[in-house]
C-alpha cells in the first residue's frame, strides 16, 4: 500500500456538504421507503377490487361508510399540502425560522388529521369482524392511520429540533424530506379516500 | 462410466416401478394418457438440452484449461467474441422455438383434457372433510341419492364430471392413473371430468397438506363396467341391510346406544348424523379409515378401539368397550353390505 | 469542483493508516459489540448466523429423512413432523437463502465493490441483522417450546385460519416473516443507495460488475415482493387475534386471494434467491476464465427482465386450484418466456468459459455442480409450466426435487462457491484444496441421490408433506436411498465446516488478491481495514483492476479525521458531495429490541401494541436525536451547495 510518488489523484476537497433534493442520499432512502409502502397499499387496493368481484352485493350487508368526516379529513389532508411545501421551501434556503413556522404548522395540520381519524372510524359503519369487506375498509384506513401517526411523531419531533441550536445543513435536508414524505402521505390518504368512500358506493 | 451405469439402473428400476394402481406413468383415462404422452415429450426435449449443455460446458471447459500459474488475464479477443455471438444468437433461437412448441403443445392437450364432448356423463359430488371423503351421487329424488365415502365407483367408458367443494380446509383430488388433481376449496365449487377406460381399483390421494393426517387421507376408486356400476348403485341407494341374528342385533343396540350416533349415519335407524362417513354400506367397501386398513373383523375392531393408535391426531374418538361389545359392534359393521 | 491532478508524494502513509484507523475503529468490548456498524461486521454477522440456521434446518431434513426411511415409520408423529417440515422450509427460505444471499453477502461485498468506506445507512444495516436475529430467535423459540409452525412454510388458510390452527403456532410463524421481511426491506434500501450513490468515480453504470447489477434488481425485487406477505401474513394474524374475516368464506373471505398475495411474493422470492447465485456464477466465472464476461449487456437485460417476468409468473403454483384455463395458458407462457433469460445467461457463460483462460480452482467446482444441478433443476421446472403435466406432479415429490435442484443448485452450490472464493478475503487465510474436493464430491454426490430419487417417487404418486406412508405403495426402497443421501450431504457440510476452522488457523495466508480477480474488493487488504480503502479508488473499466491505467488517479480531499463519504451521481459515477456516514451507535440494537417487544407482545395480545410502541418511538427518536458537538462542528464547517 506504498503511495507511488506523482500518484494522480482526483481532489474532491471543495464539494459540498449539504445537498438537496435528489442529489441527497436521505432523499434515495424515503423513496425506497415510499416504494415498500406504496406497494403495501396497492395491494391493499387490490385486495379491497379482489373482493368487490367475490361478492353480488357492496357493501354486502352492511351501510357504506359517512362520508362527513371522511370528506372533511381530505380537505384537511389537501390544505396541509401548503405549510409542507412552505417548510421545504424555506429549509432549502436555510430560514430557519421560516423552517420553524412550517413544522409547527403542519404539525397542527396532522393533529386535526388525526383528530379527524379517529371520527372517521366511528364512521364507517360496520364492526371490522363483520365480513371480509369490512376487514379490508378497516385495515386500509388502519394502514394509512399508521403512516400519518409516524409522520406526525417526526414531524413534531423535527419543530421540536427546529427550536434547539442542534440544527446543521442535513436537518435542514431532513426538513425538507419530511415534507416530501408528507406529500406521499396525503396523496395515498386521497387515493384511500376514494376507495373506501367512493368505490363502496359507486361500484 | 460406473456412475453412470448406476444412474441407468436407477432409472429403469425407478420408472419400472411406474406400472401401479398410484402412478401417473400408468396411464388408464384419456385424460392422463394425453398428460403422459406430453410428459414423454417434453421429458425428451429436456434430456437432449440436458445432454447438449453439458456437453458444450465441459467442452468449452477443458479445451480452453490452462496451467494455474498464468494468471494474465485475457484483455482482447474480437475474432473469439464475433463467433460467440453467432452461436450465443443461434441457441437463443433455438431456445425460443422449442419452448414455442412445448407451450403450443401443452395448450392443445390442455384444452383436450378439460374439454367434455358427451351429453350424458355421470355426476359425482365430491366434498373433502378432515381426513376422508364424501362422495354423492346426485338424484333428483332426494331419498335416491348415494351418500358413500372413501370408495368411489365409475362406470367404465363414461365420462364422470365431479363437482367439488370442502366443508373444512383445502384438500385435494387426485387420482394419478385417471386424471391431474383438483384442489377443493372452501367456499368454492368447481366442475372438472375424467373417464377411466380400463376397470380395475385406483388408488387416490388427497395432494394438499390439510392437517394431522394428510398422509393417510386416501381412496379407492373403482372402475367397473356400466352394469356393474348400475348393480352397485342400486345396491347403496337401499336403507342398511336388517339382519335377525341376535349377535347383529346385539352389535346394532351398542352401536345406536354408544357415541358412533354423534358422528354417523346408518341409514334405515336413527343414526343420522353428517360429521364423520356414511356407514350405511360399510360391509361393501374394500377399506377402512382413509384406505389406510383393510376392511376386516381384526382391524375393523382395532380402528374402532384406538383410531389415534392408527393415525395419530384423526378426529375420531377412542372407544374403550368391553370385549363381548367390540365383537358384537363388529359384526354388525360387517353385516352393512 | 473535482479536478484530476497531480499529488506531491506523502511520506507518512502510516500516519495515513493511523488517523484512518482512528476515526474508522469498530468500538471494542462487550458494549461495543452492540454497538458496530461497519459492513464487514453487520455482513460476517449475517452469513455466520443464516449459516448457522441451515445447519439446523438441514439437522430437521435429516430428521424428516429418518422419518420417511421406511412405510409407516413411528420414529416422529405426524404432530414433530408437521411442525419439523413447515420450521424446515420456513428457516431455509427466511432465515437461510434470503438472508444469507441477499443480505449477508450483500452488505458484506456490495461497499467494498463499489470502493467506498462503508454502506450506506450503516446503522439501518445494523438495525436489519438484529431485527433478523431476534426474528430467528423468536421462531426457533417456538420450535423448541413445542409451538413450532406445523402448517407449511405457506400457511395456506383455511387450515392456518382460527378454526382449524387453535393455539400459537400459526401466529410464531406470521410474526417470524415480519421480522425477516422488516429485515430484508431494510437491507434493500442500504444496497440500493449504496450502489446507486457510493460507486467509485468512473465507475457508471455501465462499467458496474454484474454482482452489482443482480443486487440493485433483488433490491427492488424485495421491495415490490416483500410486502405482499407481510400483508398477507398480518391480515392472518388479525384474523387469528382480532377476528377480522379476511380469509373466512363464511363471511365473504377468500382463501384464494391468500394464495395470491403469497405467491406475489413467493414465485419473486425464487429469484431473489436465486439471482444472487448467477451473480456469483458470473463473478467466478470471469475470475476463473481469466477474461471479461462475454455479454455483459444481455446479461444485464437478462438480470432486469427477469426481475420483470418474476412477478408475472405466480399464478402457476395455482394451477391445481382450478383457474380459468385462459388464464392459466397465459401464466404457462410467462413461464416459459422467463427460460430466455436464464438461457441467455447460460449461453453467456457457456461462451465465457469457450472464448477464456480456464483455471480449474476450487469455486469453479462448484460452479460445474451448479450447471449439473440448476440444469435439471430448471428443466423440471419446463414440466412444471405445462399445466397438464402440472397437474399430475403438482403437490408430489416431483415438486419437493424439483425445488431443491432449483435452490440447492441455483443458491447453496453458488453459496459454496462463493465461500471458497470470498472467504479468504474475509478471514486472510485460504481453505484447504483436498478438504474442498471432499466437501464437493459428498454433497454432490449426496444430493443427487436425494433428490434424483424423488423425481421416481413423485411420479409414483409418492405427495408431499406426508409424515408416513403405506407399505403397499412399494415406495420404501427409494425413500431409503434418498435417506443415505441426505446423510452423505450432511457430511459434506460438516467436511466444510472443518475445513473452516482448519484453515482459519492453519490455511495459507490469501494477501490481497489470491485469485487475481478484477473488482475492487482484491485491491485492498484480506480482511479489509475498518476504513476498507486507504485511498479511495477510481475505476477506469468493468473489472478495475485489470482496467486500470498505468496511473489510475485515487480520491484526494475526503477528510480523515471523520467519516466523510464520497456520493457520486447515479449514472456516470461522477463525484458530487461529500456526506458524513453515521459512526458507532447502540440505538439500532435497543430499536430492534423494542421493535421485537411489539412484534412478540401482538401475538398474546393485539392492545399490547398500544404500548409496546411507546418504546419504539423513543428508540427512534433517541437514534435520530443529534449529539450537540457533532451539530456545532459540521455548522462550523458544512458547504452548503449552491
Amino acid at each position: 500500500m506504498e503511495r507511488v510518488s506523482e500518484r494522480a489523484v482526483l481532489d474532491v476537497s471543495g464539494l459540498p456538504s449539504v445537498v438537496f433534493g435528489p442529489r441527497n442520499v436521505v432523499w434515495l432512502g424515503t423513496i425506497l421507503f415510499m416504494l415498500i409502502e406504496g406497494a403495501m397499499m396497492a395491494m391493499l387496493y387490490a385486495s379491497y377490487f379482489y373482493y368487490r368481484t367475490r361478492s353480488t352485493d357492496w357493501p354486502p350487508g352492511v351501510m357504506p361508510p359517512a362520508l362527513t368526516y371522511g370528506v372533511a379529513n381530505g380537505i384537511v389532508f389537501l390544505l396541509s399540502l401548503a405549510p409542507a411545501w412552505w417548510t421545504r421551501k424555506k429549509s432549502r434556503a436555510g430560514d430557519i425560522s421560516g423552517a420553524r413556522m412550517g413544522l409547527v404548522v403542519l404539525a397542527i395540520f396532522g393533529a386535526v388529521n388525526i383528530a379527524l381519524r379517529v371520527y372517521e372510524f366511528s364512521a364507517l359503519n360496520c364492526e371490522w369482524s363483520a365480513n371480509a369487506y369490512a376487514s379490508t375498509v378497516w385495515m386500509l384506513l388502519g394502514v394509512h392511520s399508521a403512516h400519518l401517526a409516524t409522520d406526525f411523531i417526526e414531524t413534531v419531533v423535527l419543530a421540536v429540533l427546529a427550536f434547539t441550536d442542534r440544527v446543521d445543513g442535513t436537518r435542514f435536508s431532513d426538513f425538507d424530506e419530511n415534507s416530501m414524505y408528507w406529500y406521499f402521505v396525503v396523496g395515498v390518504a386521497v387515493v384511500t379516500d376514494f376507495v373506501i368512500y367512493g368505490a363502496t358506493r359507486l361500484l | 462410466m460406473k456412475a453412470l451405469r448406476t444412474l441407468a439402473w436407477i432409472i429403469v428400476f425407478g420408472l419400472l416401478g411406474c406400472q401401479s394402481n398410484h402412478s401417473s406413468l400408468s396411464a388408464a383415462g384419456p385424460q392422463s394418457k394425453n398428460i403422459e404422452w406430453l410428459y414423454w415429450l417434453i421429458f425428451w426435449i429436456c434430456l437432449a438440452v440436458f445432454v447438449l449443455v453439458m456437453v458444450f460446458f465441459a467442452h468449452g471447459t477443458a479445451r480452453t484449461k490452462v496451467d494455474e500459474q498464468e494468471m494474465a488475464p485475457v484483455m482482447e479477443n474480437p475474432e473469439g467474441d464475433r463467433r460467440a455471438r453467432v452461436a450465443v444468437s443461434v441457441a437463443v433461437t433455438v431456445t425460443v422455438i422449442t419452448l414455442f412448441v412445448v407451450l403450443a403443445f401443452s395448450i392443445v392437450t390442455g384444452n383436450t383434457v378439460e374439454g367434455l364432448s358427451s351429453k350424458n356423463p355421470v355426476t359425482i359430488q365430491i366434498i373433502g372433510h378432515q381426513w376422508w371423503w364424501e362422495a354423492r351421487y346426485p338424484n333428483p329424488q332426494a331419498d335416491l341419492t348415494v351418500v358413500t365415502a372413501n370408495e368411489i365407483h365409475v362406470p367404465v367408458g363414461l365420462p364422470v364430471v365431479v363437482l367439488t367443494s370442502s366443508a373444512d380446509v383445502i384438500h385435494s383430488f387426485w387420482v394419478p392413473n385417471i386424471q391431474g388433481k383438483r384442489d377443493l376449496l372452501p367456499g368454492y365449487q368447481s366442475a372438472f371430468w375424467f373417464q377411466a377406460d380400463k376397470p380395475g381399483i385406483y388408488h387416490g390421494q388427497c395432494a394438499e397438506f390439510c392437517g394431522e393426517q394428510h398422509a393417510h387421507m386416501g381412496f379407492e376408486m373403482v372402475a367397473e363396467p356400466v352394469d356393474k356400476f348400475q348393480n352397485w348403485l342400486s345396491q347403496q341407494r337401499k336403507p342398511s341391510a336388517q339382519s335377525t341374528d341376535p349377535s347383529v342385533l346385539r352389535g346394532r343396540e351398542v352401536f345406536l346406544t354408544h357415541s358412533c350416533v354423534l358422528c354417523h349415519t346408518v341409514r334405515g335407524t336413527d343414526a343420522g348424523s353428517k360429521v364423520g362417513p356414511d356407514l350405511t354400506h360399510l360391509a361393501s367397501r374394500r377399506m377402512i379409515a382413509g384406505a389406510t386398513l383393510s376392511n376386516e373383523s381384526g382391524s375393523l375392531a382395532g380402528w374402532i378401539t384406538d383410531p389415534q393408535r392408527v393415525k395419530p391426531g384423526v378426529l375420531m374418538p377412542a372407544n374403550p368397550l368391553p370385549p363381548d361389545d367390540l365383537d358384537a359392534l363388529v359384526t354388525y359393521l360387517r353385516s352393512l353390505q | 469542483m473535482a479536478v484530476v491532478q497531480t499529488n506531491p508524494p506523502v511520506s507518512a502513509t502510516d500516519s495515513l493508516h493511523q488517523r484512518l484507523d482512528s476515526t474508522w475503529r469498530e468500538p471494542s468490548g462487550f458494549g461495543g459489540w452492540f454497538k458496530r456498524v461497519h459492513h464487514t461486521t453487520i455482513g460476517i454477522r449475517f452469513i455466520v448466523t443464516a449459516f448457522i440456521f441451515f445447519l439446523l434446518g438441514g439437522i430437521l431434513a435429516v430428521l424428516m429423512r429418518l422419518q420417511l426411511a421406511r412405510p409407516e415409520n413411528k420414529f416422529l408423529g405426524p404432530d414433530r413432523y408437521n411442525q419439523f417440515f413447515t420450521v424446515h422450509g420456513s428457516t431455509m427460505i427466511f432465515l437461510f437463502a434470503v438472508p444469507l444471499m441477499f443480505q449477508g453477502f450483500g452488505i458484506y461485498l456490495v461497499p467494498l465493490i463499489v470502493g467506498a468506506r462503508n454502506i450506506a445507512f450503516p446503522r439501518l444495516a445494523a438495525f436489519s441483522y438484529y431485527i433478523y436475529l431476534f426474528g430467528c430467535l423468536f421462531f426457533w423459540a417456538g420450535l423448541l417450546l413445542n409451538t413450532g409452525a406445523d402448517r407449511g412454510w405457506f400457511a395456506y388458510v383455511t387450515l392456518s385460519g382460527p378454526d382449524y390452527s387453535p393455539g400459537k403456532r400459526v401466529d410464531f410463524w406470521a410474526q417470524m416473516i415480519t421480522f425477516t421481511e422488516l429485515s430484508a426491506l431494510a437491507t434493500a434500501i442500504c444496497l440500493a443507495a449504496t450502489i446507486l450513490r457510493h460507486r467509485a468515480p468512473g465507475m457508471s453504470l455501465n462499467r458496474m460488475p454484474m454482482i452489482l447489477w443482480e443486487k440493485l434488481v433483488l433490491s427492488f425485487m424485495v421491495i415490490f415482493a416483500m410486502p405482499a406477505v407481510m400483508l398477507s401474513s398480518s391480515m392472518l394474524l388479525l384474523d387469528r387475534t382480532v377476528g377480522t374475516q379476511f380469509f373466512n368464506p363464511a363471511e365473504g373471505g377468500d382463501v384464494l386471494l391468500y394464495q395470491h398475495l403469497f405467491w406475489f411474493f413467493g414465485h419473486p422470492d425464487v429469484y431473489i434467491i436465486f439471482l444472487p447465485g448467477t451473480a456469483f456464477v458470473t463473478t467466478i466465472v470471469t475470475a476463473f476464465a481469466r477474461r471479461h464476461i462475454f455479454g455483459y449487456l444481455a446479461l444485464v437485460v437478462s438480470t432486469i427482465s427477469i426481475g420483470f417476468l418474476g412477478f408475472g409468473v405466480w399464478v402457476h403454483h395455482m394451477f391445481a386450484t382450478g383457474l380459468p384455463q385462459m388464464g392459466e395458458s397465459f401464466f404457462t407462457a410467462a413461464t416459459l418466456m422467463i427460460v430466455i433469460p436464464t438461457a441467455v445467461q447460460f449461453f453467456c457463460w457457456i461462451a465465457t468459459l469457450w472464448h477464456g483462460r480456464v483455471q480449474f480452482k476450487l469455486p469453479m467446482w462448484w460452479i460445474a455442480g451448479f450447471f449439473f444441478v440448476f440444469m435439471i433443476g430448471g428443466l423440471s421446472g419446463l414440466m412444471l409450466a405445462s399445466v397438464p403435466v402440472d397437474t399430475q406432479v403438482h403437490d408430489t415429490f416431483f415438486v419437493v426435487a424439483h425445488f431443491h435442484y432449483v435452490l440447492i443448485g441455483g443458491a447453496v452450490f453458488p453459496m459454496f462457491g462463493a465461500l471458497y472464493f470470498w472467504v479468504p478475503k474475509m478471514t486472510g487465510r485460504m481453505l484447504n484444496d483436498a478438504l474442498g474436493k471432499w466437501n464437493f464430491w459428498l454433497f454432490f454426490i449426496g444430493f443427487n441421490m436425494t433428490f434424483f430419487t424423488m423425481h421416481f417417487l413423485g411420479l409414483r404418486g409418492m405427495t408431499r408433506r406426508v409424515y408416513t406412508y403405506v407399505p403397499e405403495m412399494n415406495w420404501g426402497w427409494l425413500n431409503l436411498l434418498a435417506t443415505c443421501g441426505a446423510l452423505l450431504m450432511g457430511v459434506g457440510v460438516l467436511v466444510f465446516i472443518l475445513n473452516f476452522f482448519w484453515s482459519r488457523k492453519y490455511g495459507a495466508i490469501a494477501g490481497p488478491d489470491p485469485w487475481r480477480a478484477g473488482s475492487l474488493e482484491w485491491a485492498t487488504s484480506s480482511p479489509p481495514q475498518s476504513y476498507n480503502f486507504a485511498e479511495l479508488p477510481t475505476v477506469n473499466g468493468r473489472e478495475a483492476l485489470w482496467d486500470a491505467a498505468p496511473n489510475q488517479p485515487v480520491v484526494a480531499g475526503i477528510r480523515e479525521d471523520i467519516r466523510e463519504t464520497l456520493v457520486t451521481d447515479s449514472l456516470d459515477g461522477d463525484p458530487d458531495h461529500r456526506m458524513e456516514s453515521p459512526g458507532p451507535s447502540a440505538w439500532p440494537f435497543w430499536a430492534a429490541v423494542a421493535t421485537s417487544g411489539l412484534f412478540i407482545g401482538s401475538v398474546f395480545s393485539a392492545r399490547s401494541v398500544l404500548y409496546t410502541a411507546v418504546p419504539v418511538a423513543i428508540t427512534l427518536i433517541g437514534w435520530y436525536w443529534p449529539r450537540w458537538g457533532v451539530s456545532q462542528r459540521r455548522k462550523a464547517t458544512e458547504v452548503w451547495s449552491e
